[in-house]
């Protein structure tokens, strides 16, 4: 299993996603680090994210845009505020035109990923990876579910949904 | 649902009495007094928490007699859950992804 455990902070509106490869801290780094590796894994499938620019470095940005069936092509960026290569990255990432300048007054989410060796559950030497995503607002909410990316929350509804199945 | 609905839904269950209160009235309806009497708080303090479950149509209030019954709206409820999972099954799609790429890598 890739991912080993999701843990969601609906006060904090985080969601933390830790998950583990077995491959090296290096060769998971380069996913974030080579834009053509980036593009395949960013979009969902149906909604291929292009990035135009990846300066990664501090400080530097990202621009991409993601094609939507619907005829639509919403741009993104991305602003690298810290790397630590092949260990950490923290990136701010907001809607934005096809410069990368940031448009309309929705505050943009932070994430950090940490890149480490581990040894893995499943047996050997590997590689985990966490990724907490941080989100300020939730009037992203449909404009991200648009562009396939994902909001930082959850809500302790396990409880819930285990009393509503039962009854 | 609306931003603004979505918003009201999240805030509500932001809160462990809150939650608390959606999963038992969920499995049956309560009273605003039989749920005071559960937390260490006024029946006022209950009586606002279940006001901002309202707002958010999680339950729905009705007055019998001289009780308030507070009932779960489980459409909401269920819109709230799908929502989430969703949202979760994006990010574990995206991971998935990653290790795809690399398990290309591996067989070249």
């Amino acid at each position: 299993m890739t991912v080993i455990s999701s843990e969601k902070d609906p006060e904090a509106l985080t969601l933390t996603i830790v998950s583990e490869f077995s491959a090296p801290v290096e060769r998971v780094w380069r996913l974030w680090e080579d834009p053509r590796q980036l593009e395949r894994w960013w979009g969902p499938p149906g909604y291929p994210a292009t990035f135009t620019r990846h300066d990664f470095s501090v400080p530097g940005r990202s621009v991409y845009y993601m094609d939507v069936p619907e005829g639509d092509r919403p741009y993104g960026w991305w602003s690298f505020l810290s790397i630590d290569p092949p260990r950490f990255l923290e990136i701010e990432d907001g809607f934005g035109d096809e410069t990368g300048e940031p448009t309309g007054d929705i505050p943009p989410g932070t994430f950090e990923v940490t890149i480490e060796p581990a040894e893995l559950a499943a047996g050997g030497p590997g590689t985990r990876m966490t990724i907490t995503n941080r989100f300020v607002s939730l009037e992203q909410f449909d404009r991200l579910m648009e562009m396939g990316q994902e909001i930082g929350m959850t809500l302790a509804l396990g409880q819930i949904d285990d009393l509503l199945a039962g009854g | 649902m609306s931003d603004a609905e979505v918003d009201a839904v999240f805030h509500a269950l932001a809160d462990a009495t809150r939650r608390d209160i959606v999963a038992r009235v969920a499995v049956r309806e309560q009273s605003v007094s039989a749920l005071a009497e559960r937390y260490a708080m006024s029946f006022a303090a209950v009586q606002k928490h279940v006001a901002v479950l309202e707002r958010a149509s999680l339950v729905r209030k009705e007055r019998r007699g001289r009780e308030q019954i507070v009932h779960a709206d489980p459409a909401t409820i269920r819109r709230a859950r799908r929502l989430l999972d969703e949202l979760e099954s994006l990010w574990r799609n995206r991971v998935d992804r990653m290790a795809d790429i690399l398990e290309e890598g591996n067989q070249q």
